[in-house]
């Protein structure tokens, strides 16, 4: 009973949208990439990077919006670092994701070192806010929870919709998801594969930083280790069960956040409190592990996923 | 541009692009030394000297080596069938939950009995936790690299939970900490008054037949086979799901290893930080080692070096210990472009 | 009309080299407005380089291409595909997920575009196929078109982009007979529409058929260029052949006792690939069988089944008088089939392997290489030098990976790996795509040979005239279906085209009610 008086409220959902965010944006990232035929495992480092420039962008004392920009130009560069070795080099994308991973974590648990020396606890920035958008947000129940969020997660949502137009009617779509299913077609009509793919992982990339400043600019107002906590990999999980469809990677999202909210609720009744937490906390990963068995047999994976395309080779 | 293969590479071309990667990786990290402010070349010796220049520093790097050459190894074993085992973490674990389990008291044995006994019980239960995501990949095509990748994050809570409840040792003082190994369990030192113990050898030896099963043994060469072309290894009739199974077991029981080596050679309980990601850095180990087992005793020593040297370059210097980090994520990125390139002619179009 | 007729594409002096190998030797070359030119040669000549380098895929090493006057910028689609070339590739390059519209969209407008035009584009698909007959549906995902249908996509893709030179590679290879004369209409409603066509084969009777001058090719160099009326096959045959090359003889034999008996054996379909529909054939000692049909009829399933890597889901699989209970590729490698892959880059060998590795692929695990598990090198090695030189594979030395060797030598080496056992039964699945004439020879002359041993042969090829030239028995697939078998000689090749298009089978029906 104390689960239904949980999923009938406003601010249940409002947290899940909040939680949501982070991963919605990443995911489009990911789908991206993996459109256009590129695993980026970098991502969870990516996200890393991204929540700590973002966030020291604003501390630093710049515009909100422009700390935005600041974490998707650092992902954008560790796209651009990432593409480099898998598209034209052909490197293996497992090892260079990892590899890029690493980097992005480490260089941006240097440059925190750097940057903030002597502190114990992490300055705190002027977050985003809530804003709540006129009339929507008086809708019973979906207005709170859809249209009482932080511009951030507006944004998220618009970038999904535009993800789904782009990669559905426009010429460039066409060309991305092209490539992630024959770049020889794609070279045969005289595209350059090597720059679809590159711009797809860098913009992807970008999309991803931005998912991780979303945790140090509008869910939390600050920076610290191990943040991002594994939601890279969860988002990876996400594209496989949205089919690489970017609403049904959305509606996946939304599901899950609302899973991970539950389970924070739950904890706090009388039911959960005679479970350990830990049990809590691993549910998401194992809900992730459960959804990829689901949609196992029925995914229809880009066919050039992970297949390096070398001109002129046979 | 595009790439073309080189039919007989020569001894320059073989030599000179990881010679180049390691270079520019030192040339990084002096860069990223100066952006700190301080001097590379101090730096540099710092950590050189912090990780090979004294007894206790060169003692301190192997007993480092140990746990990374068990997942270095356990890396190498499972990406040389691409199998993409990226949870060595978890199986260390597994393999420190099961010592600790029976270590303390369950088995009450002698040493000579006890520690083969827990060595076996760790690689039981390292393999079984990758037993998992190989039956998942086998039986249902679900991609190991995310399922190895979250059972890291599981297996963690889990030993949390066990180490907050039924492990918890009750003389702890609170903390969330296993009871100790019983004197018995515990893996002696290889020469008296040297602090090395047995583990380091254990890892050698690993090494060494890890080896001899790759270039030897039918299982070895089906492992490449598969590793290199899953089509014409089933073509042949070689059992492929078989192999990536026995290879997860494999994989899975060299990295539980490493934690029966870190809990019954050094630290003695089981704690949340028993490892400080000796199951990723295992990746860059395997890599740097060209997936080779016995490079990886080698890797390993230089990947230790690194981390040791780095912490007390550190504590001498003041920049941050993730310089380490940054170098050894440079180093791998760097050594595949490089290896790639002793192979591939970069022709432009 | 050649002679009068504007120039309208020039190859001047052409050179290109793969290492030591020149596989365009200076080669000049020109078409005029309206013409049909055939370029011939066997496999191996350099045609597909050539036409590569004229369609921007590879850049010569000296020599320049011009269209229309301009010379074109070298190892550049874009401006080939701009200047009016279009080529339909021999592998079609098509996104089996896409759908046909999507395939011929691709590419077309300015990627900056921010509305991708379907409905304009539908209709000016709809409207090319009314004119050059090329009757396709705009919205089939391409994955589940008939190879027919995709090459009609593929001359619509460059149709759509109002080519004025079209280059087909050996556009008839996966086509019925039927097919064939389909698209020979269309490219002469082509060429009343003003285009110029390369028309690149081996096929000597197509040749003659439709073009209107005709060069040879031979080991990279341009061996002759003439009208096609001022010649004829028997010329063109010498030319392109050469004096060395000579198909091997064939005697008659008696055949023996079945080897393999499939009976009433289907399998479900895969994807596209249809499956095994009630088929019984035998496979008798001191014969060739020859399985004659589009690709993606069946062949698979077939190959699949008798190659140890399917289970029939329905029917009996009848081995040396004994049915089949367990079946696995070790399992037919042990009782005695040799089995030659159909693609011996992705399943024949491993090419990071090398010689001696991958000799032993099929056998690691017998008595023969390993022992307890452990695998005795020294004997692999032995093996594999015994085969390289009893198979005459060129090689620089035994521990050299596979993946540098030319087809031929890889494929003689995959004959040697499996021929060695004395096999009681072959399965030849394509066994010569791909390789030049003498290595094409060489196979023939291996398969016969077996057969004259007293094994049974299952030849599988998409090529008529190999199935025609070798087979005591030619059975035809279409759509997973078997037809009756043909003694050598007994059918034409017309005759055997309407089998391929799937027709005769429900004349048979008719015949038998």
């Amino acid at each position: 009973m104390e689960i239904l008086d949980i999923l009938i409220s406003a601010s249940f959902w409002a947290a899940a949208i909040r939680i949501a965010t982070p991963l919605i944006l990443a995911t489009m990232g990911e789908l991206i990439c993996e459109r256009a035929g590129v695993l980026n495992l970098g991502i969870e480092g990516i996200m890393v990077a991204g929540a700590f420039a973002g966030w020291m962008a604003v501390y630093s004392g710049t515009g909100l919006w422009v700390g935005v920009a600041v974490a998707m130009v650092v992902g954008m560069g560790f796209g651009l670092l990432h593409s480099v070795l898998t598209v034209p080099f052909g490197l293996s994308q497992h090892v260079v994701g990892l590899g890029v991973t690493l980097l992005a974590t480490s260089s941006t648990y240097y440059a925190y070192r750097l940057a903030l020396p002597q502190v114990t606890s992490p300055p705190k920035i002027a977050a985003f806010q809530p804003y709540e958008i006129p009339i929507l947000s008086d809708i019973p129940l979906l207005g709170q929870a859809l249209f009482s969020q932080t511009p951030f997660t507006y944004l998220a949502f618009a970038l999904v919709a535009a993800t789904s137009v782009m990669l559905y009617r426009t010429p460039l779509g066409l060309a991305v998801r092209a490539a992630g299913e024959s770049p020889a077609a794609v070279a045969a009509q005289g595209l350059s594969v090597t720059a679809i793919r590159m711009g797809a992982v860098i913009v992807g990339s970008g999309f991803m930083a931005m998912g991780g400043a979303f945790l140090t600019m509008s869910a939390f107002d600050s920076f610290f280790f191990e943040m991002v906590n594994g939601r890279g990999w969860i988002c990876i999980a996400l594209v496989v069960f949205g089919s690489w469809m970017p609403g049904k990677a959305l509606l996946g999202a939304v599901l899950f956040a609302a899973f991970d909210a539950l389970q924070i609720r739950v904890q706090q009744t009388s039911f959960g409190a005679d479970i350990p937490y830990q049990i809590f906390l691993m549910a998401p990963y194992i809900l992730s592990i459960v959804a990829l068995v689901l949609v196992s047999r029925r995914a229809q994976v880009p066919a050039a996923l992970m297949v390096p395309f070398n001109k002129g080779e046979r | 541009m595009r790439l073309e293969p080189i039919a007989n590479p020569s001894l320059a071309r073989s030599i000179a692009p990881p010679a180049i990667a390691i270079i520019a990786t030192v040339v990084i990290a002096s860069l990223l030394a100066m952006v700190a402010g301080a001097n590379p070349f101090s730096v540099l010796g710092l950590i050189l000297k912090g990780a090979f220049g004294s007894q206790f520093a060169l003692l301190e790097t192997l007993n480092r080596a140990t746990p990374l050459i068990f997942t270095g190894l356990a890396i190498a074993v499972a990406f040389k069938a691409k199998f993409w085992n990226i949870g060595a973490e978890a199986q260390l674990y597994a393999g420190a939950l099961m010592t600790v389990v029976l270590g303390t008291g369950a088995l009450p044995w002698s040493s000579f009995a006890l520690i083969p006994a827990l060595a076996i019980g760790a690689v039981l239960a390292g393999a079984i936790v990758l037993l998992v995501p190989a039956m998942l990949k086998t039986r249902f095509g679900v991609d190991e690299v995310v399922t190895t990748l979250l059972f890291n994050f599981i297996f963690l809570l889990f030993i949390s939970m066990l180490l907050e409840g039924p492990l918890k040792d009750p003389m702890g003082m609170g903390w969330p900490k296993s009871a100790r190994l019983i004197s018995e369990a515990r893996l002696p030192r290889i020469f008296e008054g040297l602090r090395l113990h047995w583990g380091f050898a254990l890892a050698i030896l690993c090494a060494c037949a890890v080896w001899v099963i790759q270039t030897r043994s039918t299982l070895g060469y089906e492992m490449r086979a598969v590793g290199l072309n899953r089509d014409a290894a089933a073509f042949a009739g070689i059992p492929v799901n078989t192999v990536l199974v026995k290879t997860a077991l494999l994989s899975g029981g060299l990295a539980a290893l490493a934690g029966f080596s870190e809990v019954a050679g050094l630290k003695g309980s089981l704690t949340l930080d028993l490892s400080p990601g000796f199951g990723y850095t295992g990746i860059i180990v395997a890599m740097l080692a060209l997936l080779n087992p016995l490079g990886v005793i080698v890797s390993a020593l230089f990947v230790a070096g690194i981390f040791v040297g780095a912490d007390s370059m550190s504590r001498a210097a003041g920049v941050p210990t993730y310089l380490a980090d940054m170098m050894l994520a440079t180093a791998l990125l760097l050594m595949v472009l490089a290896i790639m390139l002793t192979r591939f002619r970069v022709v432009r179009d | 009309m050649t002679g009068k007729a504007e120039i309208v594409l020039r190859l001047d002096a052409i050179t290109k080299r793969f290492g030591k190998l020149v596989a365009n030797d200076a080669i000049s070359l020109s078409l005029h407005r309206g013409e049909v030119v055939a370029l011939l040669g066997e496999n191996g000549a350099g045609k597909t380089t050539l036409m590569n380098i004229l369609f921007g895929g590879y850049t010569a090493d000296s020599g320049s291409v011009q269209v229309f006057g301009q010379t074109l910028p070298p190892g550049n689609s874009r401006a080939a595909l701009d200047a009016g070339v279009g080529m339909v590739h021999q592998h079609f390059t098509l996104a089996d997920n896409l759908t046909v519209l999507e395939n011929i969209a691709l590419g077309v407008q300015p990627l900056k575009d921010m509305r991708l035009r379907k409905q304009e584009t539908c209709n000016k698909i709809k409207r090319l196929s009314d004119e050059f007959n090329l009757i396709v549906d705009p919205s089939a995902r391409v994955g589940s078109l008939t190879v027919g249908e995709r090459q009609r996509v593929e001359i619509l893709k460059a149709l759509y982009r109002d080519v004025k030179i079209l280059i087909l590679d050996e556009p008839t290879a996966v086509l019925t007979p039927q097919e064939a004369d389909d698209l020979f209409a269309t490219l002469r409603l082509g060429i009343q529409n003003g285009l110029s066509i390369i028309f690149i084969s081996h096929k000597l009777h197509e040749v003659m058929a439709i073009s209107d001058r005709v060069a040879v090719l031979r080991h990279g160099k341009l061996v002759a260029e003439t009208r096609t009326a001022d010649t004829d096959k028997n010329a063109l045959s010498a030319l392109m052949m050469g004096a060395a090359a000579k198909a091997p003889d064939i005697t008659a034999t008696t055949p023996g006792k079945a080897l393999l008996s499939l009976k009433d054996i289907s399998t479900p379909d895969i994807a596209n690939n249809p499956g095994l529909k009630s088929v019984s054939l035998e496979l008798k000692a001191g014969q060739i069988v020859g399985l004659a049909g589009v690709s993606g009829n069946g062949q698979a399933a077939l190959a699949d089944v008798v190659g140890g890597m399917r289970m029939p889901s329905q029917g009996a699989l009848v081995l040396n008088g004994k049915t089949l209970t367990q079946w696995s590729p070790r399992a037919a490698v042990q009782n005695g089939i040799a089995r030659i892959p159909e693609d011996r880059h992705k399943t024949g060998t491993i090419a990071d392997f090398d010689l001696i590795e991958n000799a032993i692929l099929e056998g690691y695990s017998t008595a023969l290489f390993s022992k307890g598990g452990w695998i005795s090198w020294i004997k692999a090695k032995a093996f594999a030098t015994d085969i390289i030189q009893k198979y005459d594979v060129r090689c620089p030395s035994p521990d050299t990976r596979i993946r540098l060797l030319s087809g031929g030598n890889m494929q003689k080496l995959i004959l040697g790996r499996v021929l060695e056992a004395d096999p009681q039964i072959v399965l030849a699945n394509q066994p010569v795509r791909g390789l030049d004439i003498g290595a094409v020879n060489y196979v023939h002359s291996q398969l016969l040979a077996a057969r004259d041993r007293g094994a049974a042969v299952l030849l599988i090829s998409e090529d008529l005239d190999e199935i025609m030239g070798l087979s005591d028995v030619i059975h035809v697939i279409a759509g997973g279906r078997l037809s009756p078998g043909f003694a050598r000689g007994t059918m034409t090749p017309a005759e055997l085209g309407i089998w391929m298009a799937g027709q005769g089978f429900d004349a048979q029906v008719a015949h038998a009610s």
